[in-house]
């Protein structure tokens, strides 16, 4: 296990809660780490609705869920957060006094004094393919992600998907793979034209298959993929030999190991005090979408209101021997100091 | 006010009253209809809304725009007049559509 990375919260989300609760922290001279396991921040404005325009944040009529996340990774750039993307939050352990241990699927180790979860609607993670009796082949020779090209090098590999993950996995391991079989629904793809024109070239000189139809059925043992079914559009089912499959559909927002944390849930959502924001846990906090309590509205301006009170609690935990004044960012030289504009 | 009917894939049948403008997605939430999981809110950018519309409904309904086909590949199990809800805006020529929900959102 590596050494533990010291800081006074762990934020688990980094969408426009989480990045907001940097602000509300490091006002407030909290220092934070934050774990997302997408790869960029912006929680679902980035991954759900990047272009599309929000028009209810107070004061800014309108801005897209890329706008908003720039705003905000601009505002709360004097605190220099850190940020831990690809990872998820697997464990949150009291370590004795308000320490707690986390840890995270990649292996990183964390030392807090709070942990604030802004986990919105829970952690994206890959759509599975409903095909009957795929899940012991999970992990074993059906990966949803790839870790390490070499694993792959030499087998039989189906990728499934039309869009840039598949296109950009099927330029990938087609070179060190036996033989690449590359399903889509339709003969057509989304993904970056060039990438699909280099695809289309590599089927055109016969080095991988393109399949057009739907995998229906798998064959194997142990968890060991040997083959396929491919139903086309037509009905005919071909079947194709394959070591491993790589299914590509997109992602969707499942609760996750914060099950597991110890936390009071209703309905996959975390109670939370209303004046702090924390849960039963002491020192555990949750923020934005993931908490639910009387009157609760899933909207960003309600996240950020939280993320407001929530730090005021936070800072009894990392600085307990501080007395906490109330100052404005528009008259406190204090915290213009902080902000890098006085 | 248009009738929609979702038939769930266990056999559930709703009939509601739809507001005209608004989606046979929002429909669906508004009247419980569960295997609409409509994740994204209506963004055209998850594909957990998807619908089967009745083949005696299709012509009227249209098929997918391309934007929408491209969030189908994101989908399971589709038939020739699979669509996403959300992009299916209900009108007075529509009451009466019929559709069917998956067992599976890919959720």
């Amino acid at each position: 296990m590596s050494e533990a990375i010291k800081t006074d919260v762990l934020i688990i989300g980094a969408g426009p809660v989480g990045l907001f609760a940097v602000f509300e922290l490091g006002l407030l001279d909290v220092k934070c780490h934050l774990v997302d396991i997408l790869d960029k921040v912006g929680g679902q404005c980035a991954e759900l609705y990047p272009e599309k325009p929000i028009y209810d944040i107070p004061a800014i009529p309108l801005i897209t869920g890329n706008g908003l996340t720039e705003a905000l990774m601009e505002q709360i750039k004097p605190f220099n957060p850190t940020f831990h993307l690809n990872e998820m939050v697997t464990t949150v352990e009291n370590i004795g006094g308000s320490v707690f241990r986390v840890t995270t699927d990649a292996g990183k180790v964390f030392e807090t004094h709070a942990v604030v979860i802004a986990a919105g609607g829970g952690s994206f993670q890959p759509k599975r393919p409903p095909i009957a009796g795929i899940e012991p082949y999970e992990k074993k020779s059906v990966h949803y992600a790839v870790r390490k090209m070499e694993a792959f090098r030499g087998k039989n590999l189906l990728i499934v998907g039309g869009g840039d993950s598949a296109l950009d996995w099927t330029l990938n391991l087609q070179p060190i793979a036996k033989r690449l079989t590359l399903i889509h629904r339709r003969d057509d793809f989304r993904g970056a034209p060039a990438n699909v024109a280099k695809m289309r070239a590599l089927v055109a000189e016969g080095a991988m298959d393109l399949k057009i139809g739907q995998v229906t059925e798998l064959e194997g043992a142990d968890g060991q993929l040997t083959a396929a079914n491919i139903k086309g559009a037509d009905g005919t089912i071909t079947r194709v030999e394959a070591d491993a499959m790589l299914p590509f559909f997109g992602l969707t927002m499942k609760l996750g190991p914060l099950s597991d944390w110890g936390l009071n849930l209703e309905d996959e959502l975390v109670p939370v005090d209303v004046s702090t924001f924390e849960t039963n846990r002491p020192g555990v906090f949750a923020i934005g979408d993931i908490n639910t309590y009387k009157g609760k509205l899933k909207l960003i301006l309600s996240g950020f209101h939280e993320a407001a009170l929530a730090a005021q609690r936070v800072h009894h935990y990392v600085h307990p021997e501080k007395r906490l004044v109330f100052q404005y960012t528009t008259s406190s030289t204090s915290l213009q100091k902080k902000l890098g504009v006085a | 006010m248009p009738k929609v009917t979702f038939i769930e894939h266990d056999g559930t049948v709703h009939t509601v009253e739809a507001e005209v403008d608004s989606s046979v997605m929002e429909t669906a939430l508004r009247n419980d209809v569960a295997s609409i999981v409509a994740e994204c809110g209506g963004g055209c950018t998850c594909a957990t809304c998807l619908v089967h519309v009745d083949e005696a409904w299709f012509e009227k309904v249209g098929p997918a725009s391309p934007e929408e086909e491209q969030m189908l590949d994101a989908a399971f199990e589709l038939k020739p007049t699979s669509r996403l809800a959300c992009q299916i805006k209900v009108t007075e020529e529509l009451d009466g559509l019929i559709v069917r929900t998956p067992a599976y959102q890919g959720r």
